[in-house]
C-alpha cells in the first residue's frame, strides 16, 4: 500500500515536471506559488495532527521571504540554492527560539501567541523605512548553480525548483508522519498527560514540530519570493495566515499529498473566482470553506481514502 | 506634564473604543467557547448602518441631538438581524465540533462578508462626523477635548458597570454564569441552553455593531474595516484571559494606555506595541490575567 502510494506520486511528480513546458505561463507561475505555499499546510498539517493551529505561522513566511529579498539586495549572492537555504535557516532559528515560549502553550492561546507573534513582525516591517515600509522590496532575479535564465525560462527553472523542493519535502514529512514523533501527534492530541506518563517530554516533542514547520514556512516563503520578484509586509499580515488555515482545514490533515492538492485547488480556485466574479471572490471562497467544513470534515484529502475505505472493508 | 496628561486622556479614550470592540468578544467566547472572527464584521456592519442612518437623518436636517441614538439603533438593529441569522443559520450546526475549526467557521462567515458589505456599500469610502461636531469640544487643563471622546469613554464604563451587574443580579446573568461554569450541568438542571447560546450571540453581535457605530463619526469607514479591528478585539481579550469581562475591561486598559504612550513618546513602534504587550502578558500568564486555575484532565 505504502510502496504503491509512493509510486504514484512519483508518477505523478514527474507528469507534472514533463508537461510543464507545455503549459500556459499562467498556470505554472500559479503552481509555483501553490507549491510554495504548500509547504507552509504540510508545517502546519504536522502541528495540526497534534491539534495545534498558528494563527501566525506568516511569521515564518515572511521571514524566510525578507531573508531571501535582503540577501538579493546587500550581497551579491544570486545563487538560488544559497538564498533558499539562508532563508529557510532564518525561518529555522526564529521558529527555534520562539519555541521555547510557544511550545508550552495548547488550544487558543497558543494560536494567540502565535498572531501576537507574527502581528509585531507586521509592525516592525511597516515601519522600518529601510525595508520598503508597507511596499515593500523588489527581490533580485537568482540563478540556478551559475544557470541564468530569464523570462520563461526562468519561471519554468523556479518551477522545476519548487516541484523538486516540495518533492524532496513530501518525502521528509511523510517519512516524519511514520517516525515514533510523528506518530505521537495523535496521543498528545488525544491526551497528553498520559504521553509524558509514557516517560516523553510533550513540550520537546512540540518544539521539534514548531521547528519542522516554521523551517518548512521559512521555505516557502523563500521560495513564493522568488517566484513573485517582491516581497512586502502583508506577506506577515493575519490574513496571510489566516489562509493557511483555511488550506490546512481545506485539504485535512488526512495525508501529505492533500497538501499540495488543497493549495493548488486553492490557488486555482482563488484565481478563477478574481477573474470571474472580481466583487465576490471572498463570498465564494468563503462557501467553500464552510461547506468543506459542513461535508467534509476531514477534508478534501478524505475523499480518496473515502473511496478506497468500501474496498478495504470487503472481507 | 502635558504629554502625561494627553497620554492619560488619549490612552482612555483608546481603551473605551477597544472595551466596547471587545466586550461582545468576550461575552461570546466566555458562553459559547468561540473565537467569533466574525466580530469583525459586526464591527464594519455596525460602522456602515450608522453612516447611513446618519446620512439619512441629516439630510432631513432633524433636530442634532437624535441623530446619535438614531444611528446607534439602526446599527444594533443590523448586529440582531446578523447575529440571529448566523446563529441559527450556520453556527448551530457546528456546536460540538473542535474549537479550531469553529474559528474557521466563523473566518469563513467572515470572508462572506466582507464581500456582502461591498456589494450593499460599495468600494467608496463614508464619513459620519456629524455627531462628533455637533457634540462640541470642551477645554481641560490646557488641552482641548471632543465631548464626544469624553461620552465615549462614559459609555465604555457604563457598558462595564452594567455588564458586571446584569452578570451577577439579574436572573439571565446567573443562568448565562452557570453554562459558562458548566454547560452540561446547567442543562441536566433545566436550564435552556439553546436560548441562552442564540441570546448572547445576539447580544454578543449587537455590542460588536454598537462598537462599530460609535467609533463611526471618529473614522473613515472604508473597506477593511473589520479585518484590523478583530487582531486588536482579539489582543485585548487575550490579555484578559478571554472569557472575563472584567479582564477585557483591564486589558482594554493596557493596550490603551500603552498605545497611547507608544504614540507621544516613541511614534516608531506604535503599530507592534499591542501585540508586545499582549505576547509579554501571555509569557507570563499562559492563560491570561483573569483565568482561574483549571484542574487537569488525566
Amino acid at each position: 500500500m505504502e510502496s504503491r502510494a509512493i509510486l504514484f506520486a512519483a508518477v505523478a511528480f514527474l507528469a507534472v515536471a514533463a508537461a510543464a513546458p507545455a503549459l500556459p505561463a499562467w498556470l505554472v507561475s500559479l503552481a509555483t506559488v501553490a507549491f510554495a505555499n504548500a509547504l507552509v499546510v504540510l508545517g502546519l498539517i504536522i502541528l495540526w495532527r497534534a491539534g495545534l493551529m498558528p494563527f501566525g505561522q506568516a511569521l515564518f513566511y515572511a521571514i524566510g521571504a525578507y531573508a531571501v529579498a535582503l540577501v538579493g539586495r546587500y550581497t551579491g549572492v544570486r545563487d538560488a540554492f544559497v538564498m533558499l537555504g539562508v532563508g529557510t535557516a532564518a525561518a529555522g532559528l526564529v521558529a527555534f527560539v520562539t519555541g521555547f515560549l510557544l511550545a508550552r502553550y495548547r488550544e487558543i492561546f497558543f494560536a494567540m501567541l502565535s498572531l501576537a507573534m507574527s502581528m509585531i513582525l507586521y509592525g516592525v516591517l511597516v515601519k522600518t523605512e529601510a525595508l520598503g515600509s508597507t511596499d515593500g522590496f523588489h527581490v533580485e532575479t537568482p540563478t540556478f548553480l551559475s544557470y541564468a535564465p530569464h523570462g520563461t525560462a526562468f519561471a519554468l527553472a523556479l518551477f522545476w525548483l519548487v516541484l523538486a523542493v516540495s518533492a524532496l519535502a513530501a518525502l521528509v514529512a511523510a517519512a516524519y508522519f511514520r517516525s515514533i514523533a510523528g506518530v505521537l501527534a495523535v496521543p498528545i492530541r488525544d491526551n497528553e498527560i498520559r504521553v509524558e506518563y509514557l516517560g516523553i517530554s510533550v513540550t520537546r516533542l512540540i518544539h521539534l514540530k514548531l521547528v519542522i514547520a516554521g523551517v518548512l514556512a521559512g521555505l516557502g516563503g523563500a521560495l513564493a519570493a522568488l517566484s513573485i520578484g517582491h516581497v512586502d509586509p502583508a506577506m506577515a499580515y493575519w490574513t496571510t495566515s489566516g489562509g493557511f488555515v483555511f488550506v490546512t482545514i481545506l485539504a485535512g490533515a488526512s495525508s501529505v499529498a492533500a497538501a499540495f492538492v488543497g493549495s493548488f485547488v486553492f490557488e486555482l480556485v482563488r484565481s478563477i473566482a478574481v477573474d470571474l466574479l472580481p466583487g465576490t471572490w471572498q463570498l465564494m471562497l468563503g462557501a467553500i470553506l464552510l461547506l468543506t467544513i459542513l461535508f467534509l470534515p476531514e477534508g478534501l484529502g478524505s475523499i480518496a481514502s473515502r473511496l478506497r475505505r468500501p474496498e478495504a472493508s470487503k472481507p | 506634564m502635558l504629554t502625561a496628561f494627553a497620554i492619560l486622556t488619549d490612552g482612555l479614550v483608546y481603551a473605551a473604543y477597544l472595551f466596547l470592540v471587545a466586550v461582545g468578544l468576550t461575552l461570546i467566547f466566555g458562553v459559547m467557547k468561540i473565537l467569533n472572527v466574525t466580530h469583525g464584521s459586526f464591527y464594519a456592519f455596525g460602522a456602515y448602518g450608522a453612516a447611513t442612518a446618519v446620512g439619512i437623518y441629516y439630510d432631513r436636517g432633524l433636530p442634532e441631538a437624535g441623530g446619535f441614538l438614531f444611528m446607534i439603533l439602526l446599527a444594533m438593529a443590523l448586529g440582531l438581524v446578523i447575529g440571529f441569522v448566523l446563529e441559527r443559520g450556520i453556527l448551530r450546526l457546528v456546536y460540538g465540533k473542535d474549537e479550531v475549526v469553529i474559528v474557521l467557521v466563523t473566518y469563513a462567515v467572515f470572508l462572506m462578508l466582507e464581500d456582502v458589505i461591498t456589494l450593499i456599500w460599495g468600494p467608496r469610502s463614508y464619513g459620519a462626523y456629524q455627531p462628533m461636531i455637533a457634540a462640541g469640544n470642551i477645554e481641560v487643563g490646557g488641552l482641548v477635548l471632543s465631548n464626544y471622546d469624553i461620552g465615549l469613554v462614559s459609555l465604555a464604563a457604563a457598558l462595564a458597570a452594567f455588564g458586571y451587574w446584569a452578570l451577577k443580579y439579574t436572573r439571565y446573568g446567573r443562568l448565562l454564569t452557570v453554562v459558562i461554569f458548566d454547560r452540561e450541568t446547567a442543562a441536566a438542571f433545566g436550564v435552556n441552553v439553546t436560548v441562552v447560546y442564540t441570546v448572547t450571540f445576539v447580544i454578543g453581535a449587537m455590542l460588536g455593531a454598537l462598537g462599530g457605530a460609535v467609533m463611526a463619526p471618529k473614522i473613515s469607514i472604508t473597506l477593511g474595516i473589520g479585518v484590523e479591528v478583530i487582531v486588536l478585539a482579539f489582543a485585548v481579550v487575550a490579555i484578559g484571559g478571554m472569557a472575563s469581562i472584567s479582564g477585557a475591561l483591564v486589558g482594554a486598559l493596557i493596550v490603551g494606555l500603552c498605545r497611547a504612550a507608544a504614540v507621544h513618546l516613541v511614534p516608531q513602534i506604535e503599530l507592534f506595541v499591542i501585540y508586545a504587550v499582549m505576547a509579554l502578558v501571555l509569557a507570563f500568564r499562559p492563560y491570561g490575567l483573569f483565568t482561574p486555575a483549571q484542574p487537569r484532565k488525566i
